[in-house]
Formats: structure tokens, sequence, C-alpha cells
């Protein structure tokens, strides 16, 4: 049982990698920032960007965490 | 080559005990030197058989540094044991020279959804990849074989994943990683003649690392390593903190019977073995077994992985 769990964990980490690449791909990385120079614009939406991916990375480890504690319940009480 | 240093480790008294084995048998560490030679002498075979470029050319010259210099780190872990915050830093200096080299693309690529251009941020990601899969191996190197036995399993995953991206010289690169660790697995696996110790599981972690680089392949690489990626995940979210593995209690207890079985040690740390024999005490054997499945696996997804980029969405 706990070997199945672990491939679903496996399984669920894969998908969380696959989707939070897309997010990044597909949304983050279109971001602009206009008004403030060329290379101001281009170093401020770097800032923007780089902050967002590091939350989003924070947010799957917290998924992550969570879903540990839900899956393995049993296993992890001493 | 690991008959001879086997002798000289013998010699110099150079053993631990294998705590799981009946009658806690000394066993010689590390063997690392013989992986370092293995991976060395084969990138260098290499450069001279491989058509001559400047990204193979920066490409093994890279690899090689990056791999010479976790070993440094890592053996002198095995002499003497550092803190636990010392593997991760020094592992960022083994870093430097991809980037020194220029060895690498300042894109990421997503599986799927295309690459993305992130040139300042694409050297941090260098300075912790290396130290993330350095110290990733050298977590799941607990027990007789499994290091070495899932460096084979992932290394000839990344190959095929290199094939499949039509990533011919680097997918030829990763092959020494490849057959390096298998041929060190004959003398690791249960019962183990010889452990690699920190230098030789942070010299194959390093250059699956650089390899990933190298191939522009980080994110398929880390899908092929998941299953030690989840158990340092466990260690380090029941610890709260680095923490040198040799300074924490150990995750599980073994029987009079030589099976092993979760400790009942409430602040002992969750680790992968943990949970593989929470259900039921296995032997060393099987939870080896056990691991292979789960690296074999990932290796799969990997590879998928490697297909379905083929089609951006």
């Amino acid at each position: 049982m706990t070997n199945l769990l672990l491939f679903a964990f496996i399984g669920i980490m894969w998908v969380l990698m696959l989707a939070g690449g897309g997010i990044l791909v597909t949304m983050v990385s279109k971001i602009t920032i206009s008004g403030y120079g060329d290379e101001m614009d281009f170093f401020i939406a770097s800032v923007i960007k780089a902050i967002i991916a590091l939350v989003f990375v924070v947010f799957w480890i917290v998924i992550l965490s969570k879903l540990k504690n839900k899956i393995f319940q049993k296993q992890l009480k001493p | 080559m690991v008959p001879p240093l086997l002798k000289i480790l013998t010699r110099k008294n150079w053993a631990v005990k294998d705590v799981n084995r009946k009658g806690g048998a000394m066993v010689p560490r590390p063997g690392g030197p013989v992986i370092l030679a293995g991976i060395i002498l084969s990138e260098i075979s290499l450069y001279f058989l491989l058509p001559h470029n400047s990204h193979i050319t920066k490409g093994i010259t890279a690899l090689l540094a990056t791999t010479t210099i976790s070993f440094v780190v890592g053996f002198i872990d095995d002499r003497k044991v550092m803190g636990g915050w010392f593997k991760p830093l020094a592992l960022v200096v083994a870093a430097i020279p991809i980037i020194v080299l220029g060895a690498y693309e300042p894109n990421l690529d997503f599986p799927l959804f295309g690459d993305v251009k992130i040139p300042a941020l694409y050297l941090g990601l260098i300075l912790i990849l290396i130290p993330i899969t350095g110290n990733t191996i050298n977590s799941i190197d607990v027990m007789n074989g499994i290091a070495s036995g899932f460096m084979t399993i992932a290394s000839f995953s990344l190959v095929l994943v290199l094939f499949i991206l039509q990533n011919y010289s680097v997918a030829i690169m990763t092959l020494p990683i490849a057959l390096t660790s298998l041929a060190f697995y004959k003398y690791h696996k249960f019962p183990a003649r010889i452990f690699p110790g920190d230098s030789g599981a942070l010299t194959l972690g390093a250059a699956y690392g650089a390899i990933a680089i190298i191939g522009r392949v980080e994110i398929i690489a880390i899908v092929a390593l998941l299953p030690a990626v989840i158990n340092s995940f466990l260690f380090l979210s029941s610890v709260k903190r680095i923490v040198e593995h040799r300074q924490i209690k150990r995750p599980t207890v073994l029987q009079d019977d030589y099976t092993i079985a979760a400790t009942k040690e409430p602040d002992a740390p969750v680790t992968l073995v943990r949970l593989l024999v929470a259900a039921k005490p296995l032997t060393e054997k099987q939870i080896g077994i056990a691991i292979f499945k789960l690296a074999i696996f990932s290796g799969i997804l990997a590879i998928i992985t490697a297909i379905i980029s083929g089609a951006k969405l």
C-alpha cells in the first residue's frame, strides 16, 4: 500500500512540475512593463517575474507538504 | 579499478561498520576515487572520439571540473565530518566552472510549453542545481547499492531522454556516468564490498546536475530523480533544518531477524526508507528493490516528458 502511495506521490509531483512550468511560460513570461525607459522596463519586469516564480516555488512546496501529510497520514504517525 | 582501491583502503584501515549487516562487518570507504577516475578517463576518451566543436569542448571541460571539485568536497567530508551547511555551500563552488566556461544556455526549457529566457536568473539556477543534485544523491546513499543503482537507472534514463531530444553529443557524454555507476554497483550492491562515501555520491550527483545544465534538460533530469528528491523533501520537512545526516536520530531500526523497521522515535526524521518499512519490516535487499522500482517509474516519466516535449502546446 505504501509503495502505491509513493508511486502516486511521484505522479502528482510530476503533474505539478509540468503545470507549474506551463503557468510560468504561458502567463508569467509574458509580463511586460513600459514607461520607465527600455533598460528599467526590462529590469522591473525581470524582478517581478523572479518574485512570482519564487512565490510559485514556495506555493509548490506548501502544496507538496500538505499532500505528503494527507497521503502518508497513517505512516507518519510515530 | 575497485580491487586495487579496496586493498589500499583496507591497508589504511579506512572502513566503516555496515550497521545493517549480520555481525556489523567493516566495509572499506570511500569508493569516490574510482568513481571520479572512471568518469574522467571515459570523458577524456570521448573528447578525442567525438567531433571537435566548442560546445563539446566546453561541455566536457565543465563536466570534469565540476565533478572533480565535488569529489574534493566529498573527500574532505569523508575524512572529517563537517557541519550540515558545508556540502551545500562548497558545492556552489563546483558549479562555477559551468558559468566561467559558458557551458550553458540561459534558457530554461519547460516540457510541453517551450522555454523562457532568464539570463540573470539562470546563473542562480546553476549555482543551486549542482548542490541540489549532489546532496540529493548523497542523501539517498543509505543502504548497500542504493546510490549507485539509483544513479545507474537515472543516468540511463537521461541518456534516452537526450537521444529522444536529438541531443546526441551530450547523450554520449552522459554514458560514462551511467556506466561508472553500473560498474561501481557491482561492488556496492548487497552485501557491499565498498561504500562510495560522500566523495562518490557527490561526484555522481554533481556530474548528473552538470549534464542536466549542459544538455538543457534541467526539468526532465529532476523528474528522473524524483524518488531521491522526495527523500530529501521528506527529510527536510520533518527535520526543518539543514543538518549532517550523522548528527540525527536513525529513522529505522535493525531487528533481531535482520529486517529493517520504522523507528518509534517521534523526533526521528521521515525518509523514503522509513515510509517503505512503515507497514512491515523489510530486508535491506527488499528496500533496494522497492527504491529501484520507484527510480524506474520516474525514469519512464522522464522519457514520457521528453517524448511529449516534441508536441508543444
